[in-house]
């Protein structure tokens, strides 16, 4: 039985894997059809930002129930539709796979490098279509897909382990909520710097007009730049969670709870970073591109933390099975 | 910064002002007013996390004693250099530490102001309705047929039932809701205070100490006792609760039907008889994961390894010497490395270098090598040296080391003699007509390590309390609502309806809009705006 699932298991994950590169390539078809000539994309009315006032942007919103920020209120396009299509099957075959790899093992599927890849990924596009429930984020779907494609990839050609049964000391219920939670906040972490990457090219489109002609179609950079901090003050509580989470496990099974390994230690500099990008934006300087690098960079700390750390440093945190 | 603005609000840009000229007490007040600006606060908040990075990249003697030790040896032309600059020991060096006081400083010249002001916020009333709604966030105007006072009074009921302070004016209702925002952001904040205080005071009373217990063998709580021992600054005796545990047996259960993880410890228990102070017994286990809390103290499972029961004798027959010796383990078969040192009773002084293979197989190239942890197919090698082992000199020596320089080899390395082999029940000679050494049973050992820390329960506390600050002081919107009222002609109302966001509110604009639809059913009118 356990062979079976994990057979199944990897076969879902490269399923997963063909099906997101098709989203991908959806994705970006998508993004240069938004390039074309303004005549064209008028056609599907996504520059409405640029009509009306405050009421009527007001009772356009109620009566489509469109998102907020006032862009891609119209129909989408096909290779858009296409695209979040593969991506929910990509994801449904995702899902399948971690739950498979789960089945086989008796357990959660994180306890090494290859599940905590496989499940992380899952949980970042998870969060991806949950959100578009929320906001229309759909022009991030490159980014997702192209970031989920290349995580996933190497996860199952360089990470891979068979399946073996867990150490006792990652048998503890920690084990199942300290690194839920921390992918929790790291998908939300993902989303908010693709927000912020954006903010950034459309912050210099509008101040001299470079940059990619599909940013027209985007929100503006302040509207970026409000859903880029919702959602990473979503992921910094994830955040803090996780910290403490892991200094309870840490005192239960080192007897303390804050040692300074160094998985410790970059969880706690990521902490800080977005401690900081949360108050850049009440920071007279600071609010507006500034803040978004600090995103970016804290983001980059997270997948950091989550390769660099965890292959080739040494530390109480090794588990990656390699 | 500022507090009478919220945590969040946002600054304009600072004009250009001509300074006075600054005596003594004003530059003291300039810079304390530096310090607790949100600039610097954010500035040394950044620094700290780029402060904390080397202390990854380098062994702590904290965390990674060994390390430290291996890092020296590899790198002698920066070890010194690197060692002079603290980053040995990053988090509690002169440079982090500044750091992360002046922020913490910075942080309670923040929170003081502002907890004062909160304060009057608190009793205060909601402010006088502003003259022109119309540019305010979510301005809705509705006239409808509805009589003044009428209107008002719904109008402040239905605030109050959504939770606003209300305070009525002429023709109008001023309603603010959401001081619980600034109370968690106060609550957040003094919480980050509050854990540095307790792991700053509290880890002071602490303690932690190792002890290697072989099975049968008991460890008593005093400080001669341990094998090591870390006391907390403040830390004396007395802190040392009297007991007493007995380890009973020690159980392994090692994996062995997954190919894939043949040999993994999937479970250990160390099995113990406790003792307390009036001699009242009982039965325990200690396992990872599940330590034994006991007197002030948690115990806690650290390690294991194999303790070969070793006797040696004089050539006459007669025990010079005899013990249980714990083999530390080097890798995951617990192939495992032990010293044995023979000071009297033989013609000469003797030590042994053993490596000691739980299961024994020969490789290819010849040489020997543990093929699983458990105890299938034991067997112990010894080195065995002769001369002066130093410990007549007084100066303490590590028992898990043997230094063979200025020894002479008789068995094994570099001498004609290969080295000892002992199967369990095995005796054999020692070169040289020395005597004989026997290898009785093999018994496992555990290492327990045992923590005291009252700082603990308090950083507990006020992490819930920081987990709970950070929900109500990021998620509770402040907001203003204005709800006015403007007679008109032949009985016709004009409704105005506006608010005003204190601190990220994105929710603002739709909550306004739902109060006057509300609003407006409540009146029985039909929205005709």
């Amino acid at each position: 039985m356990t062979e079976l699932f994990e057979t199944y298991s990897v076969i879902a994950v490269y399923s997963a894997l063909a099906v997101y590169t098709l989203a991908f390539i959806a994705f970006t078809l998508d993004l240069a059809q938004r390039s074309a000539p303004a005549g064209q994309v008028t056609k599907s009315g996504v520059v409405a930002s640029a009509s009306g006032g405050r009421t009527t942007a007001l009772l356009e919103r109620l009566a489509t129930d469109a998102p907020a920020t006032g862009y891609g209120s119209g129909k989408p396009s096909v290779p858009l539709r296409l695209a979040m299509g593969f991506t929910v099957v990509a994801w449904l075959l995702h899902v399948a796979a971690a739950v498979l790899r789960g089945l086989a093992a008796e357990r959660v599927p994180w306890a090494n490098m290859f599940e905590f890849s496989l499940t992380a990924t899952a949980i970042i596009v998870g969060v991806f279509l949950a959100s578009q429930f929320w906001q229309d984020l759909r022009f991030l779907g490159v980014y997702i897909t192209g970031f989920v494609i290349l995580l996933l990839a190497v996860a199952s050609v360089n990470f891979y382990v068979p399946i073996s049964p867990l150490p006792q000391s990652l048998q503890s219920a920690w084990l199942v909520i300290h690194v839920f939670v921390a992918s929790l906040g790291t998908g939300f972490f993902a989303i908010g710097a693709g927000l912020s990457v954006a903010q950034l090219f459309q912050a210099r489109r509008e101040a001299t007009g470079a940059g990619p002609r599909f940013l027209a179609t985007l929100p503006s950079a302040a509207a970026l730049e409000n859903l880029a901090y919702r959602v990473i003050l979503v992921g910094f509580v994830f955040w803090t969670f996780t910290l403490i989470a892991g200094a309870i496990w840490a005192q239960r099974a080192w007897g303390r709870y804050w040692g300074w390994d160094t998985k410790e230690v970059w969880t706690f500099i990521i902490w800080t970073i977005f401690a900081g990008y949360i108050h850049a934006r009440a920071t007279r300087g600071w609010r507006g591109s500034r803040s978004a690098w600090l995103a970016v960079v804290g983001f980059s700390a997270v997948m950091f933390n989550f390769t660099i750390v965890n292959l080739f440093f040494k530390g109480l945190h090794t588990y990656s099975g390699l | 910064m500022d507090s009478s603005r919220p945590s969040d609000h946002f600054d304009s840009p600072s004009p250009s002002i001509t300074q006075p000229k600054l005596g003594f007490v004003g530059y003291l007040r300039f810079f304390w007013r530096q310090l607790t600006s949100m600039r610097t606060a954010l500035f040394l908040l950044l620094l700290l996390a780029f402060a904390a990075i080397p202390g990854s990249l380098v062994p702590q003697q904290t965390s990674d004693p060994n390390g430290v030790v291996q890092f020296k040896t590899d790198n002698p032309d920066l070890y010194p250099v690197l060692d002079s600059l603290q980053v040995f020991n990053t988090y509690s060096s002169v440079w982090f530490s500044s750091i992360y006081l002046l922020l913490f400083i910075s942080l309670i010249g923040c929170i003081v102001p502002r907890t004062k002001h909160h304060l009057a916020a608190l009793r205060a009333r909601p402010p006088r309705t502003p003259a022109r709604l119309e540019r305010l966030t979510g301005f809705t105007s509705i006239s409808a047929t509805a009589d003044a006072a009428t209107a008002l009074d719904s109008a402040a009921s239905l605030l109050r039932r959504q939770g606003y302070r209300i305070e009525r004016f002429d023709g109008s209702v001023s309603a603010e809701r959401g001081y619980l925002r600034e109370t968690g952001n106060l609550v957040f904040h003094s919480a980050l205070v509050g854990v540095l205080v307790a792991v700053g005071l509290g880890g002071g009373f602490g303690y932690s100490g190792q002890r290697v217990v072989v099975e049968g063998q008991q460890f008593v709580n005093v400080l001669g006792d341990y094998d090591s021992f870390n006391p907390g600054r403040f830390f004396s005796s007395d802190f040392l609760t009297p007991y007493r545990i007995g380890l009973d047996t020690f159980d392994v259960d090692y994996e062995t039907e997954n190919q894939n993880a043949i040999g993994l410890a999937t479970y250990f228990s160390a099995n113990v008889e406790t003792t307390d102070a009036d001699g009242k017994t009982d039965t325990a286990s200690i396992k990872v994961n599940e330590p034994l809390a006991i007197g002030n103290s948690e115990i806690f499972l650290l390690g294991n390894g194999y303790a070969p029961v070793l006797t040696v004798r004089d050539p006459d027959g007669k025990i010079v010497w005899t013990d249980e010796v714990p083999f530390l383990p080097q890798d995951a078969y617990l192939t495992s490395v032990g010293i044995i040192k023979v000071p009297d009773g033989l013609a000469e002084q003797v030590g042994m270098i053993g490596l000691f293979y739980p299961t024994v197989d020969t490789l290819e190239s010849g040489a020997l090598a543990s093929t699983f942890p458990d105890l299938n197919d034991p067997l112990l090698t010894l080195r065995v040296y002769t001369g002066d082992l130093g410990l007549d000199e007084g100066i303490p020596k590590s028992v898990y080391a043997l230094d063979p320089v200025g020894l002479t080899p008789i068995a094994g390395g570099d001498s004609d003699v290969a080295s000892l082999q002992l199967k369990v029940g095995d005796t054999v000679d020692i070169p040289g007509g020395l005597g004989t050494i026997e290898m009785s049973e093999v018994k496992r050992f555990a290492s327990f390590d045992v923590h005291h820390d009252p700082s603990g329960l308090w950083v507990l506390i006020f992490a819930i309390l920081i987990l709970g600050g950070l929900l109500t002081g990021l998620f509770v919107p402040r907001r203003r609502v204005w709800i006015k009222v403007k007679p008109g002609t032949d009985g016709q109302v004009t409704l105005e309806y506006a608010g005003l966001a204190r601190g990220e509110d994105p929710g603002l604009e739709n909550a306004v809009t739902d109060i006057a639809a509300k609003h407006s059913q409540l009146l029985g009118l039909r929205l005709n705006s």
